[in-house]
């Protein structure tokens, strides 16, 4: 009898590439699309051409969550890029995970750079350091909330630009009279705007423990008598498209652009898309706030993302990470990159640089963010946040805001709800992060 | 006779079978079992730090509200969605089995939806029911009827209902199409002869014959709406608004991919799969039994 073994073989294949690379590659995975992916890019080249010892090569990884979930399952997976590029609600997520990124302190203390972390604007950094002081990550594309405002509907409308929310209101009525019967005033990123924000420019805490700053063991507090306040009379509002709902992002920002909506709430790094597709008279303004608030305005707190350099990488490699970011630094290019994108610019100089070259009196809607960070010296309810879980937190939140817009549940019982669940989200954040 | 291979060698037949059994455990056995052992565990995104945690994912997923507003927004979503496809899926194949001039033209234009991504069909129907950009929102608006599935959950549970549906239809048309087709013609000549009116002769004669196709459509309709809608409810709505649209696959998305909760999210997903594998029992139970193959 013949006996036959059948074998299934698999042939691995690996193409190594002629040349040894005498390049040392450090891979930047980033989220910007359109004209800042063109920064980016840029940014890239510019570098490259500098020097010859690094090379930085640029992803293009899909929105802000698409990008952190793609760098940790790269870190799951052993092979994370050396920069990963993650939005201000990913901070906690990363700062909890110690070991698997680099503090941007140590990254430059080791490699010799010149870096002193008093060249930065504390309002960004702050947001980014640990309570001593220590920049965990490097601020890249910054910005703020600002209200923009479309001058001729409002001429049309016959409204002062408004500074408080009674005067937004006031405005939203005048302006659906005046035809915008769709939408008087709206919002984009919802929660950034109405519980993120509105805590810091009213000098309410969002949390305790200076909005978990201090600690993972902060308890969420935004359910307090002003910000029940603030949603009822939106909710109130929603009824007649005064103040008409947006969504959960930025979505909805065309509202503004293609003339829908006269006043909208969102980042000031909308600009570029203004200026490209508006086409009308506009504007930003600071944020409105509540006249009889104490304290109000107080400052308004970053939003954006920052370059977290991840762990386990080598020495050679993390040296060309330090080059690439005292490379970013420079002034000169600070200094540009805000005048052409829009970004905050991240260091002290280079704010400086752009006030003495004449540019906001060409340019003031560029300076209305900086204007509203630097209002105030910051209280702990407005030095920035950093709760757990906190992409899921915000969904959670959106998800009672919605439902009191829709008129499912009251003002109160849906911000009671938010914060319930939201401390849950941050108590499980807690013993995961805290072991 | 008896069908029957003989084989020459033991080991043959398993060499066989070894290429699908493979498949079957990289991509089925293996990742199951991680979702499992996943569900016991309390971990950071990150992986850093991983405790046994026993059956306590599951405790705190059956303890929410919330979860039990996803199964009921998943029973209605299905529901809709396997119904209104296959019964479009079938309506229009049983028109292209006519014999028409262009029906070569129809069956390939119908098939087209079916290789548009989930997260692009679900930004297609996103933009023309949005409601200030879309160009079907408009008329919508014009009749009176205060579109806005931003904040109306019944808006955004039909948006995302035609967008599942939309993206099905044209994999159940293929399916029923080649069905019909295999039905002897003699068969329903004979009906026809025998006085049977088209309708009649499409319930008592062809129907009955497309019975197995409509019950493996079944079995492969209700798996789809289960797992593979998250991508268009994603692009969609988000889950929204207030968790209209939150199906329990979604929930699983969520919660493990934006919030970082592995354990919860894999308990969500084992109790899912314990859902889908009894509800095929169920069909190939007792709904098997109507078939005539």
């Amino acid at each position: 009898m013949l006996k036959r073994n059948v074998w299934f073989g698999a042939v691995l294949g690996a193409a190594l590439s002629g040349p040894a690379l005498a390049q040392t590659e450090i891979q930047w995975w980033h989220a910007l699309t359109g004209a800042n992916n063109d920064v980016v890019v840029k940014l890239a080249e510019e570098f490259n051409a500098a020097q010859k010892e690094y090379k930085v090569v640029a992803s293009y990884k899909g929105s802000y969550p698409d990008t952190m979930n793609a760098g940790i399952a790269a870190f799951r997976a052993g092979n994370a890029p050396h920069i990963l590029q993650v939005f201000e609600v990913g901070t906690a997520t990363m700062m909890g995970a110690r070991g698997a990124v680099k503090p941007v302190y140590q990254l430059m203390q080791e490699a010799g750079e010149p870096f002193d972390p008093k060249a930065y604007l504390p309002a960004i950094t702050g947001y980014y350091s640990t309570s001593k002081g220590e920049m965990l990550s490097f601020p890249f594309n910054s910005s703020s909330m600002v209200m923009w405002i479309n001058k001729d509907a409002l001429k049309k409308a016959n409204v002062e630009i408004p500074k408080t929310w009674p005067d937004v209101f006031e405005a939203g009525k005048k302006l659906k009279a005046a035809g915008y019967d769709k939408c008087g005033f709206t919002a984009a990123w919802t929660t950034w705007a109405f519980i993120e924000q509105f805590s810091a420019w009213h000098n309410v805490p969002l949390a305790t423990k200076a909005n978990g700053l201090d600690g993972w063991d902060a308890e969420l507090k935004f359910n307090s008598p002003l910000h029940v306040r603030h949603l009822q009379t939106l909710v109130d509002l929603q009824k007649d498209k005064t103040y008409d709902y947006s969504g959960r992002t930025n979505t909805g920002e065309g509202r503004f652009t293609s003339g829908e909506c006269p006043i909208m709430l969102t980042s000031s790094g909308f600009y570029g898309n203004v200026k490209a597709n508006a086409k009308f008279d506009y504007t930003s303004v600071p944020m409105p706030y509540y006249p009889d608030a104490q304290g109000a305005p107080q400052n308004s707190i970053i939003g954006g993302a920052s370059l977290w350099v991840m762990g386990g990488k080598k020495p050679e490699e993390y040296k060309g990470v330090a080059k690439f970011f005292a490379f970013l630094s420079d002034t000169n290019r600070q200094a540009k990159l805000h005048q052409e994108s829009g970004y905050l610019p991240i260091t002290r100089a280079a704010y400086e640089k752009t006030k003495a070259d004449g540019f906001y009196e060409k340019n003031p809607i560029l300076q209305t963010p900086l204007l509203e960070l630097t209002n105030k010296e910051p209280t702990e309810n407005s030095r920035g946040l950093r709760l757990g879980n906190m992409v899921q937190m915000r969904d959670v939140w959106s998800e009672e805001i919605e439902a009191a817009l829709a008129g499912q549940k009251s003002a109160k019982d849906a911000l009671d709800t938010a914060v319930a669940r939201g401390n849950q989200l941050a108590r499980q954040f807690e013993r995961t992060v805290s072991r | 006779m008896e069908k029957r291979a003989v084989f020459s060698s033991k080991l043959l037949p398993y060499a066989l079978l070894l290429p699908q059994l493979a498949i079957t455990f990289v991509f089925f056995y293996w990742p199951a079992s991680q979702a499992l052992w996943q569900s016991f565990l309390l971990e950071d995104a990150f992986g850093l730090s991983s405790e046994f945690v026993g059956f306590e994912n599951y405790r705190a997923v059956l303890a929410q509200p919330e979860y039990y507003r996803a199964m009921v927004t998943t029973v209605i979503f299905s529901t809709l969605v396997a119904a209104f496809s296959l019964s479009c899926a079938l309506l229009l194949a049983t028109q292209a089995d006519k014999q028409l001039r262009a029906a070569p033209t129809f069956k390939t234009l119908l098939i087209w939806p079916y290789a548009v991504a989930p997260a692009v069909a679900g930004v297609l129907w996103l933009f023309m029911f949005h409601p200030s950009l879309g160009t079907l929102a408009r008329p919508i608006r014009l009749a009176g009827i205060d579109w806005n599935p931003l904040l109306n959950g019944r808006h955004a549970m039909t948006l995302v209902v035609l967008s599942a549906t939309w993206k099905q239809i044209s994999y159940n048309f293929l399916f029923f199409l080649a069905g019909l087709q295999a039905i002897p013609r003699s068969v329903i000549e004979a009906a026809a002869i025998d006085g049977a009116k088209p309708m009649r002769r499409f319930w008592t004669v062809i129907f009955p014959l497309l019975s197995p196709t409509a019950f493996f459509l079944l079995v492969v309709n209700i798996v789809y709406v289960f797992f593979d809608t998250f991508g268009i409810i994603d692009a969609v709505t988000g889950g929204g608004p207030s968790g209209a649209t939150t199906t329990l696959v979604y929930k699983v998305y969520a919660d493990g991919r934006l919030g970082g909760d592995l354990g919860g999210s894999a308990a969500q997903s084992v109790i899912l799969m314990i859902i889908v594998i009894a509800l095929t029992a169920i069909q190939f139970r007792y709904v098997e039994r109507r078939v005539q193959y």
